[in-house]
């Protein structure tokens, strides 16, 4: 995300790490959020990722993910999203009861839309 | 031959101090009630409403002024307790403005004080506008009116978990227990209040210890659609439109940060109150270190000072919510009762 390269003068600049909330766009929460009213349930325990199989493989979290939603960082979540295989397990161990694969589903197609500029 | 009646002198009107004083009442004991304010009924006169079922506090308050309206009840206020002292059988207590009372015991319920926000300067209370505490949101939900200082309604609202709580820097390492829950239900109130307005709670931990503590939390996200943020704000500023700007990091995510609000609400924690302090201080009773009164035994004596004849009540020995408040009254005054026997 903070890509380093030189400019015409010799030095780099670096982007800010800083999740700024005031710019930051949570079109993609809204859409989730509307269509999976549970999504505002959880509270980032991890038990969806411990249970994760994709996430024994490969550097996926749904825990991380619903915070990403949340935030609105949708770069991020555009690359998370896609590691999911939606199996299911997640929904199994959630003491919350949020319907996590629906959760990702959403994401999914609300990230679609919003690169078609539907949102 | 007819006994004596017992005197017991209760050093505090807050709850705690209510509880005990018509306790004892009802058991045929004579009380002198000895209240620093104008009146009796301590923090929880300024209180709107109260967790987990947000009923109005005036509820308790009205059972507690009904508990003390008893003949064998003496109410004194404007008045502190400044010293007590064992002498022979009895307890003698040094009154502010040089009076003494005589009694056969006395239950210190001295309680707590708010910590005083203008310590966490970084925070900007007292400097900025719009930065208020859990107590001055209390007194707006009274008044039916949550406004910034311009008298504008806010459009977001932030509520910063842990202030003066488990917090070194302000010399108070522990848990004042009942801020996370009130946050809770001020946040749900403010979105009943302010439907528009979006709500955030800046927390370290949620400790939601009490029954329909953690149903309350549920609620504040399933029904109210209250925003928590894990991590500790660092600082507070204003920017050019007015609007506070915060740091925090976003521990979950992992990442630093900025968000403006409207309002900035500081759950002021616990401390030992200050003549509650003075009292351990000239009486020789022992106090922790988080300077809250040392009870005889952590386990089994939490009433007992050690001292014959003085007993502890309430928030005095540690954080506490208005359920174990009277809980602990209640044991006090059977502590007190069986010392009065065993004389």
């Amino acid at each position: 995300m903070s890509e380093q390269k030189a400019n015409r003068f010799g030095f780099a600049v670096n982007r800010s790490r800083a999740i700024n909330y005031d710019t930051s766009d949570r079109k993609v929460r809204e859409y989730v959020t509307l269509r999976e009213p549970s999504f505002r349930l959880c509270f980032a325990c991890g038990g969806c990722t411990a249970a994760c199989t994709a996430g024994q493989h490969a550097p996926f979290s749904l825990r991380k993910m619903n915070t990403y939603i949340r935030r609105g960082e949708i770069d991020t979540l555009r690359e998370e999203v896609a590691r999911c295989m939606l199996c299911g397990k997640c929904l199994l161990v959630c003491p919350r009861g949020v319907n996590t694969r629906n959760v990702v589903a959403m994401t999914a197609e609300g990230i679609r839309k919003l690169d078609r500029n539907e949102l | 031959m007819k006994e004596k009646t017992k005197h017991v002198i209760v050093a505090g009107g807050g709850v705690a101090g209510m509880e005990a004083a018509g306790s004892l009442a009802e058991m045929g004991i004579r009380v002198t009630l000895v209240e620093k304010g104008e009146d009796p009924g301590g923090h929880l006169l300024q209180w709107h409403a109260l967790f987990p079922g947000r009923r109005p506090a005036e509820e308790v308050r009205k059972y507690l002024r009904k508990r003390i309206a008893h003949e064998n009840i003496n109410v004194i206020t404007r008045t502190t307790v400044e010293k007590v002292r064992h002498h022979g059988h009895e307890i003698i207590a040094d009154l502010s403005g040089g009076t003494q009372e005589r009694a056969d015991a006395l239950i210190v319920a001295t309680g707590f004080d708010l910590f005083d926000a203008h310590r966490k300067e970084e925070y900007g209370y007292g400097i900025y506008d719009n930065v208020i505490t859990s107590a001055d949101l209390e007194e707006m939900f009274n008044r039916k009116r949550v406004v910034r200082t311009d008298g504008s309604v806010p459009s977001r609202i932030g509520f910063i978990h842990c202030v003066g709580s488990r917090d070194e820097k302000v010399n108070n390492n522990h848990c004042s227990k009942v801020c996370c829950v009130s946050a809770v239900k001020q946040a749900i109130e403010v979105r009943k209040l302010l439907p528009e307005c979006e709500v955030f709670c800046f927390y370290m931990d949620m400790r939601m210890f009490g029954p329909y503590y953690e149903e309350l939390y549920r609620e504040s996200q399933e029904v109210h659609n209250v925003n928590y943020i894990r991590g500790k704000v660092s600082e507070a500023s204003v920017n050019i439109n007015n609007r506070l700007v915060i740091k925090v990091e976003d521990t979950l995510a992992g990442r630093p940060l900025k968000m403006e609000l409207d309002l900035m609400v500081l759950m002021v924690g616990m401390e030992m109150s200050k003549p509650g302090a003075r009292l351990a201080e000239t009486s020789g009773l022992s106090t922790g270190i988080n300077r809250f009164l040392e009870s005889a035994d952590h386990h089994y004596g939490s009433n007992r000072s050690g001292v014959a004849g003085i007993f502890y009540a309430g928030t005095c020995t540690a954080p506490m919510n208005i359920t174990d408040t009277i809980s602990h009254s209640r044991a006090a005054v059977e502590e007190t009762v069986r010392y009065l026997g065993s004389k």
